[in-house]
C-alpha cells in the first residue's frame, strides 16, 4: 500500500467513526457530542501548532559547525602546501 | 589509511572550473591505481554518473560524496566503523542528528531545509533523519538495485533512494555529519528548486 493509501485509509477510518458518532451511532450524551463535534478542527490546529512548535525548535537547534569550517580552511591551506611540494601547479 | 584498500572514482562532466586538470594531476602524484578519473564530456546527470562510477569500481563498497570539500573525507572512517558494527546495507550522512550540522547557512536556509524534511518525514516516515543528503556508504550491489529501480532527479533522486532501500528493507545506519556549505562559489535554493522538490515529494508520496 502506498503512503497516499494508508492516509486514505486512515482518514477514512477515523472520519466515518466521527461521522457516525456525531450523528448518534451510538446513543451518548450531549456532553460528549459536543466535544467529539468540533474534534477535526481542533486537532488540526494543534498539528498545525505542532508542526511549527518542532520546526522553530529545529532550526534554533540547527548545529552551527564553525569548528569545522576554520579546521577545513586550515587544512585546505596544509593540503595546497603538502601537493605544490609532491608537484601540482594550481 | 588504517588497512582500508580504496580507490577514489571522479566523474567530472566537463566543468569549466578546472576540475578536469586538478584531478590529471593528482592522478599523476597518487597514481592511476588509487585515483580513477572518468570523465564524460557533458553534463550528464546524476543517477548515471554513479552508474558511469560503478562500471568502474572494483570495491565491495562505494561512497558516494561531493568533491566540493562540503563533504569532508574525515567521516569516511566513522562511516566504514558505522557499517561494520551493523552489518547496514547503507551508511547515511545525516546533518540532523548527534554532532551534524550545517555551516554557512542562514536563517532562510534553515528553515526550508528543516521544514521540508519535516514533511518529508511525515509524509514517507522514511526511518532516515536525513533524505537530500548525498553523503553515503553503500554496498555496491545495493547501489546498483536501487539505482535501477529509481526514476527521480536531484534532491528527489537522493530520497527516492533511500525510500526504495526501506521498501527493499534494505538495511540502514546513520553517521552525524558536518556540512560546510560555500567554501567554493555560490550555493543558492531558488523557487524553482523547491517546486521541484515538493512535486517529487508528492510523487513518492503518491506511488511508494
Amino acid at each position: 500500500m502506498t503512503k497516499l493509501a494508508q492516509w486514505l485509509w486512515a482518514l477514512a477510518l477515523l472520519g466515518s467513526a466521527w461521522a457516525a458518532l456525531t450523528l448518534g451511532a451510538l446513543d451518548l450524551p450531549p456532553s460528549c457530542r459536543e466535544v467529539l463535534w468540533p474534534l477535526p478542527a481542533y486537532v488540526l490546529v494543534s498539528a498545525g501548532c505542532f508542526a511549527l512548535a518542532t520546526v522553530g525548535y529545529r532550526v534554533a537547534t540547527f548545529h552551527d559547525c564553525e569548528d569545522a569550517a576554520r579546521e577545513l580552511q586550515s587544512q585546505i591551506q596544509e593540503a595546497r602546501a603538502d601537493l605544490s611540494r609532491r608537484g601540482m601547479r594550481f | 589509511m588504517f588497512g582500508i584498500n580504496y580507490e577514489i572514482i571522479i566523474i567530472d562532466d566537463g566543468s569549466p572550473d578546472g576540475t578536469r586538470e586538478v584531478a590529471e594531476q593528482l592522478e599523476k602524484i597518487y597514481g592511476s591505481d588509487k585515483i580513477l578519473l572518468r570523465p564524460r564530456e557533458k553534463k550528464l546527470g546524476l543517477g548515471t554518473a554513479y552508474i558511469h562510477g560503478m562500471k568502474h569500481a572494483t570495491g565491495n563498497y562505494i561512497i558516494i560524496m561531493d568533491a566540493d570539500l562540503s563533504h569532508h573525507p574525515k567521516f569516511i572512517p566513522e562511516f566504514i566503523r558505522k557499517q561494520k558494527e551493523g552489518n547496514f546495507d547503507i551508511v547515511s550522512g545525516t546533518r540532523y542528528k548527534g554532532n551534524g550540522g550545517v555551516y554557512g547557512w542562514d536563517l532562510k536556509r534553515k528553515l526550508i531545509s528543516r521544514g521540508a524534511n519535516f514533511i518529508t518525514q511525515i509524509l514517507l516516515r522514511p526511518g532516515a533523519s536525513d533524505l537530500t543528503g548525498s553523503f553515503r556508504l553503500y554496498r555496491k550491489e545495493v547501489l546498483q538495485k536501487l539505482i535501477e529501480k529509481c526514476v527521480s532527479k536531484g534532491y528527489v533522486f537522493q530520497m527516492e533512494m533511500i525510500v526504495r532501500a526501506r521498501q527493499l528493507n534494505y538495511t540502514i545506519g546513520e553517521v552525524p555529519i558536518t556540512f560546510v556549505d560555500r567554501v567554493y562559489g555560490e550555493s543558492k535554493l531558488g523557487g524553482n528548486e523547491i517546486v521541484s522538490f515538493l512535486k517529487g515529494l508528492l510523487t513518492l508520496f503518491a506511488t511508494t
